[in-house]
């Protein structure tokens, strides 16, 4: 086994104060798929923060509450996430003509997001399922090698959200994804936690898991 | 001895009408008590003769000295423009470190001091110069506009700057930060804009070619006709400003007026280091460099002490204590007047009350007065009834009165009746001011701080506030006098400011600024 991505030793996790998670202890490696999944309320969210807050500048970050600018069009949400890699000069003249470069390339990964000809809208004249695929964008253009994302199909139908699925697993190492479609998160994903009332119900591989299991954490 | 039956005692009420009640009461009662120390004498003999022909000059506006007029338009423009271009580059780059203690300070104290006082400070260093007008408006100018900027900053949704990792916190800032705050920033610099065209008028005053240097002149004179026709000029240019001031012709414009007006002054170094190294020291200390080469330098200063705590004594009795009392007792006169006024005329412009037709002319009538400079307005009331507090309670209640009634009459529009709601007073005391109450004493406190910069300024008309003694000072060429007053009078500015935003955070009022 290669050296684990992220580690928690019996930890609790808090949130606004309140503790979600209690007596966490968990390892995740690199080239693991993982599916958290749940009831909202289950704690999901909250270990999805923290182990953002342990590897922030090498996580794709995706989280359930867009922050998308809405007067800025979907080209510049995304160019965000690529903010880093550019100097400030570049990132201001792009912010008023957008260079050929990182349009060509934004363009491409718009076509695969199914957002073509919506590229040059604002964000807010956007649908939810189309901002939705914007700050999935935006998260993929960080270039980074592992993928952290809280519900990032929630407001796609099933066949866009399995489309936008395996685009983000083809494009990462590492994957740790909160999910409700229990069956996305099988076909997505080899391995799944589940989280019930603040603590793990079960840590399996993907074909390990009983329907029943999953079946417990929603009653 | 502790035999008591258990007391039934009432619960309070839970009133979430007290606290305006209180804050109201108590304002109006120091009101009062400042009433019986104001002078509210008229010293004019008949100013019903005066007002009839100014009457008569407002009925017969004269527009032949057009030449004259055309040339203060473009003055007053022409400052106004380039004031503001310096004002918001320099408010946007202070507004970026606007979270360090003293950068917010330093712009406290820029914007504490009133744009006639920089004026009347500049026109010592570059006399009556373009670079003279520019300076006046553009510093107190950027010490608001970078709160407001930094303000709109601060308030901007966090999530996406959140979202970001990255180590370039700038280029964070101009995709999040800025685009997030853009609109609210570029509609209040508008506004703004306005205000610096009204700036540039009282400018005028103080003798830079401005509208406002010709409206005085012919006031002065009484020639009533000239003046009217400047007055129709300066509302008109106000009020039309939407439909010229148009976001792609601000750079033509911005062209325009620095070649038309280039911000230039002639500069004499010997001036400058006069000004900064012997006319602003306080006299008792001039010249304390040749006496210290002397034998008995422990001496002489200990004589020196003495005379400077003399002079600042004499000048602390003499000046400041009154200017500043006077300055506190018109203000507090003045807020109050000023909503009154505003609480009587909101409901001209509010569909509440009026029809549409009937509300166009009632709001017709506060935005002229929303247009007129308080300055104005009080140079105008004071040729009507003397150097009393009278004019300038007057020009700064209905100035400021007219600007809070207009925006409360907008605010009572997305107030919804219940179809049988009551008409008339009865609906204006009971469905309408509870509900509007609270934006009252938000709009009423946020002029708090305006009302005092302006009620010291007033006393260069000749009413005993501080820019009394501090025009007279400059009049003497005593300029370390001038200095000290000058500070006094943003020290007071500053506590103003301090006070009322205290208010409206006790009291649960919005405290960030509105659009005022």
């Amino acid at each position: 086994m290669s050296d684990p991505l992220f580690e928690l030793n019996n930890q609790d996790l808090h949130y606004e104060g309140r503790r979600i998670l209690s007596g966490l202890s968990l390892s995740i490696n690199t080239g693991e798929r993982v599916a958290l999944v749940g009831q909202s309320g289950a704690g999901k969210s909250t270990l999805l923060k923290h182990l953002r807050s342990l590897a922030a500048d090498r996580v794709a970050w995706c989280p359930q509450h867009h922050g998308l600018v809405p007067m800025l069009s979907g080209y510049h949400n995304i160019f965000m996430g690529g903010l880093d890699r550019h100097s400030l000069f570049y990132n201001v003249m792009n912010l008023i003509r957008p260079f050929a470069e990182p349009k060509q390339e934004i363009q491409q990964l718009a076509d695969r997001l199914e957002l073509g000809d919506l590229l040059f809208n604002s964000v807010d004249r956007l649908s939810g399922g189309q901002q939705q695929r914007v700050a999935i964008g935006r998260a993929i253009y960080q270039q980074r090698r592992t993928f952290l994302g809280d519900e990032p199909v929630s407001a796609l139908d099933d066949f866009q959200a399995e489309k936008m699925l395996s685009m983000i697993a083809n494009r990462h190492d590492s994957l740790v994804i909160a999910m409700h479609d229990t069956g996305q998160a099988l076909k997505l994903c080899n391995r799944i936690i589940g989280l019930k009332q603040g603590r793990v119900a079960f840590d399996l591989s993907a074909d390990q898991v009983q329907p029943e299991q999953l079946a417990a954490l929603y009653q | 001895m502790s035999h008591c039956e258990p007391i039934h005692r009432p619960a309070p009420v839970a009133s979430s009408a007290s606290g305006l009640r209180r804050v109201s009461l108590v304002l109006a009662l120091i009101a009062i008590i400042c009433l019986f120390f104001a002078d509210l004498e008229t010293y004019s003999a008949n100013p019903w003769n005066e007002l009839a022909r100014m009457g008569a000059g407002l009925i017969a506006p004269n527009f032949w000295s057009s030449q004259v007029i055309i040339s203060a338009v473009l003055n007053t423009l022409a400052f106004a423009l380039q004031g503001i271009a310096l004002a918001a580059i320099a408010g946007f780059l202070l507004a970026l470190v606007y979270r360090l203690f003293w950068v917010r300070a330093f712009c406290a104290f820029i914007r504490a001091i009133h744009e006639l006082f920089w004026a009347l400070i500049f026109i010592q260093l570059f006399g009556l110069s373009p670079l003279t007008g520019l300076l006046a408006i553009a510093i107190p100018y950027a010490g608001t506009l970078a709160k407001i900027y930094g303000e709109l900053f601060e308030e901007t949704d966090p999530e996406p700057r959140n979202n970001l990792t990255t180590t370039k916190s700038l280029s964070t800032f101009f995709y999040t930060t800025l685009p997030l705050a853009w609109k609210p920033l570029t509609q209040y610099t508008s506004y703004r804009f306005e205000c610096a065209i009204r700036s540039s008028i009282v400018l005028g005053f103080v003798g830079l070619p401005t509208l406002g240097f010709h409206l005085e002149t012919a006031l002065s004179e009484g020639q009533y006709s000239d003046a009217a026709a400047l007055l129709y000029t300066l509302l008109a240019l106000i009020a039309t400003i939407r439909w010229w001031l148009k976001k792609s012709l601000l750079p033509i414009y911005l062209l325009a007026a620095i070649i038309y007006l280039p911000p230039t002054a002639i500069f004499h170094w010997s001036t400058f280091t006069q000004f900064f190294t012997v006319d602003i020291i306080p006299a008792p200390l001039r010249g304390a460099e040749v006496s210290l080469l002397g034998n008995s330098a422990a001496a002489s200063w200990g004589v020196q002490s003495a005379e400077l705590c003399d002079w600042f004594m004499s000048l602390w009795s003499q000046q400041i204590l009154p200017g500043i009392c006077n300055t506190l007792i018109l203000s507090q006169i003045a807020l109050v007047v000023t909503g009154l006024i505003a609480l009587l005329c909101f409901p001209l412009n509010s569909v509440l009350f009026f029809k549409p037709l009937q509300r166009y002319c009632g709001d017709g009538l506060l935005i002229i007065g929303r247009t007129i400079p308080e300055y104005l307005l009080a140079f105008i009331a004071l040729l009507l009834v003397g150097p009393s507090m009278l004019p300038a309670i007057a020009a700064l209640g209905i100035h400021n009165g007219a600007i809070i009634a207009h925006l409360l009459g907008r605010f009572s529009d997305d107030i919804s009746l219940r179809d049988d709601a009551c008409h008339g007073i009865n609906r204006y005391f009971y469905e309408v001011l509870p509900r509007l109450y609270r934006q009252f004493l938000a709009f009423l406190l946020y002029r708090w701080e305006v009302i005092m910069r302006e009620t010291a300024i007033l006393g260069m008309l000749g009413i005993g506030t501080l820019g009394f003694y501090i025009d007279s000072a400059f009049e003497e060429f005593r300029f370390d006098r001038a200095m000290l007053l000058i500070l006094c009078a943003a020290l007071l500015n500053i506590g103003a400011d301090f006070l009322a935003r205290q208010l409206r955070k006790q009291l649960h009022l919005k405290t960030t600024p509105e659009t005022l």
